[in-house]
């Protein structure tokens, strides 16, 4: 009935599965929504197929897509505008200019006429341009001319009244995982790194082995075991300064996430790419740097890291010997960041930057290429993303 | 059975009709939001108007799946067995019933709370897969099956502390409540406070709304703070126009304790009313 729904939300990447639809079915077929109102089916599908406030907006736009035209036969609500209204709105908003041109046509009557008229011819959506009806353009006809987000011409199926629909809303746009936000998100994603382990000293009373070892043994014999642990340990290293300045919050907001959420986490910056030394400081970056040699030797393999950068720079500064733009590096940033991989089994690279655009910077598909295509969008999708290859 | 929400508490369509899907297909829904959004008032709600009992089962994070089922206690019986106790001889005598047996025991359909779900373990979920879809578990100690009579509305509120495993959603319907917007507000307050003057809601609706859109503020009000802090103006009977009062030196609104909970937001704020004095003061 709705297979076609279905594989549009799987197109549109939302995780759905089989198991999912057929509960939809079930839900459909036991008349949990009573009539056939297409707001019931759309709140009753979102909590059957969505599982996280992630993807509502995505849903939303399925959704809207998917069944579009359908609110039509909600026949009671669909009205059309009252002639007289638009000719009063017309002449509150319109100049004089083109009042004049309104009349140049024949006058409102005519014009209406004319607008009912390319109603039906048009059957596609018109954004932009000069056009009579359409969205945003210079005509004084058309959604967002008059009224934000009231009535909408243009379109057939929206000359009704109610012409923002419960999912064109898009009330959770804000929680979408390719939206960036603030830190709480952050955390929820980075969390997935999180691996608990006992380790350490035995401290805390094995309630379950006592019993059992108590039982068994016929007499009490106690058992401890060591406190349980988030062992994920980490090392970030954030690129500062010239283009990095754009992305300065979302660092921010990345890093303080970071903070609370691992326990074993050191962090350190670089500019542009990875040469000889980095820093802790950034006011105190030419005194007090660390050597990346120490830094490899200090640090075991059993690190995971995390490298955040734009990645935009000139190709020189990381295949050249002395490329870099601030000093003379004897060897070159790519010899530098291979040796960390080299060490550090698991690296990724968090990009401030859109994906879309990463092909078009040179010296960002060159990083990729060195990190053998680890490198993620730094939204909450990306992050998510990330956490899981390092997870691997 | 259906979930038209009560006198004291407003649902939304969408969460109505989320709520009756999840009780006529018998499946477990989970409920998200922000704090405060009334996760957990909703199971009370629900049992309320179906006239049904409510079990909670409230979830830390020592909170162990089994805990849920039934726990056999050991050592009592160890102790017991020394002293050459009748009770001994039937392990039925140890065992202690879990919440999950108990709704599964009922004879009428209750509504099972479990909440807070994300606090536990990151496989608690999991633990839980096959009692939740079929509703029985075995009891290993006296071998019995125990599968309920009547499949318990299973209401599970989480607060996003850690993701729920696939599986496990997926046998659950979903809602995310979200935050009302102030038409759904005013009818909550109503619901709270039926003689609260009109005035000092629409004053007090706007100081809670700005507060909320505050930049870089830590922890936003939410509904229930905000029913609190009405509480308090009214108890103390403040005036309309004293929340009105555009008077920069009181830019914190009164009784603030009741909305912001976090030290750093009310340093924020103070440092705003600090700004916007000094700006006026230039003004002069």
């Amino acid at each position: 009935m709705f297979i076609n729904f279905f594989f549009d939300l799987k197109q549109a990447s939302l995780p759905v599965s089989l198991k999912e639809y057929l509960m939809l079915m079930e839900a459909m077929n036991k008349r949990v929504v009573d009539s056939f109102n297409v707001n019931d089916f759309y709140y009753l599908s979102r909590s059957a197929l969505v599982k996280d406030e992630r993807y509502l907006d995505k849903f939303d736009r399925v959704f809207g897509h998917s069944f579009k035209g359908l609110e039509n036969s909600e026949s009671e609500t669909e009205k059309e505008i009252p002639e007289e209204w638009l000719k009063l709105m017309g002449q509150k908003y319109l100049t004089d200019e083109e009042k004049k041109m309104v009349e140049s046509l024949g006058g409102w009557d005519k014009l209406m006429e004319t607008l009912k008229k390319r109603l039906e011819e048009q059957k596609k959506r018109h954004q932009g341009g000069s056009k009579w009806i359409g969205t945003g353009g210079t005509s004084p006809f058309g959604a967002y001319g008059y009224n934000p987000e009231g009535i909408r011409i243009g379109q057939k199926e929206s000359r009704n009244k109610k012409a923002v629909k419960v999912w064109d809303k898009r009330e959770f746009s804000n929680l979408d995982g390719d939206v960036e936000l603030g830190t709480r998100n952050i955390k929820v994603a980075l969390r997935r790194l999180r691996k608990f382990a006992r380790e350490g000293v035995e401290s805390e009373l094995d309630l379950d082995n006592t019993i059992k070892s108590t039982a068994h043994k016929g007499y009490i014999d106690v058992k401890m075991m060591p406190e349980r642990r988030n062992k994920i340990k980490v090392l970030l290293f954030f690129d500062v300064g010239g283009s990095m300045d754009a992305h300065i919050k979302i660092c921010e907001e990345l890093f303080s996430a970071a903070r609370t959420e691992f326990k074993h986490m050191e962090y350190f910056y670089y500019h542009n790419c990875l040469y000889d030394a980095v820093w802790k400081d950034n006011k105190r970056r030419y005194n007090e740097n660390i050597k990346t040699w120490d830094l490899l030797h200090k640090y075991p393999s059993d690190y995971k890291v995390i490298f955040v950068g734009d990645a935009e720079m000139s190709p020189y500064e990381i295949t050249y010997p002395g490329g870099s733009v601030e000093f003379w590096n004897e060897e070159s940033g790519e010899t530098w960041l291979t040796r960390l991989l080299n060490v550090y089994e698991n690296a990724i690279w968090l990009n401030p930057i859109p994906e879309r655009y990463w092909d078009r910077i040179s010296s960002a598909s060159i990083i990729k290429q060195i990190f053998s295509d680890r490198m993620f969008p730094l939204t909450i999708e990306g992050i998510d993303q990330a956490m899981r290859e390092l997870n691997k | 059975m259906k979930f038209e929400g009560t006198s004291s508490y407003i649902a939304t369509e969408d969460l109505k009709v989320a709520v009756n899907a999840a009780i006529t297909l018998e499946r477990p829904i989970i409920v998200k939001g922000e704090p405060g959004t009334g996760k957990t008032m909703l199971a009370h709600e629900v049992a309320q108007s179906l006239g049904a009992e409510i079990i909670t089962w409230h979830i830390k994070s020592t909170t162990k799946a089994q805990q849920g089922l039934y726990e056999y206690d050991a050592v009592t019986r160890l102790r017991d067995s020394q002293l050459g106790d009748e009770k001994v001889k039937d392990i039925k005598n140890y065992i202690s019933k879990g919440k999950l047996w108990n709704a599964f025991e009922s004879n009428k359909r209750p509504v099972l709370l479990i909440d807070e779900i994300d606090k536990a373990d990151i496989e608690f979920p999991n633990d839980l897969l096959l009692e939740l879809d079929k509703m029985e578990f075995f009891v290993y100690e006296t071998g019995e099956t125990i599968k309920a009579e009547n499949r318990p509305i299973v209401i599970i509120t989480s607060n996003n502390e850690k993701e729920l495993p696939d599986a496990f959603l997926r046998r659950c319907f979903f809602h995310y409540i979200k935050f009302p917007d102030p038409d759904t507000m005013e009818e909550i307050v109503n619901v709270h406070y039926p003689e609260i003057k009109k005035d000092l809601i629409q004053e007090a609706f706007k100081i809670f709304y700005d507060i909320r859109e505050v930049p870089g503020i830590k922890k936003k009000p939410s509904t229930s703070e905000l029913i609190d802090w009405l509480k308090l103006l009214m108890t103390d009977d403040v005036d309309a126009k004293i929340l009105r009062e555009k008077d920069p030196k009181k830019l914190i609104p009164p009784l603030h304790g009741a909305l912001l909970k976090n030290e750093q937001d009310v340093h924020l704020f103070e440092r705003l009313a600090f700004i916007s004095r000094r700006e006026n003061e230039n003004l002069e």
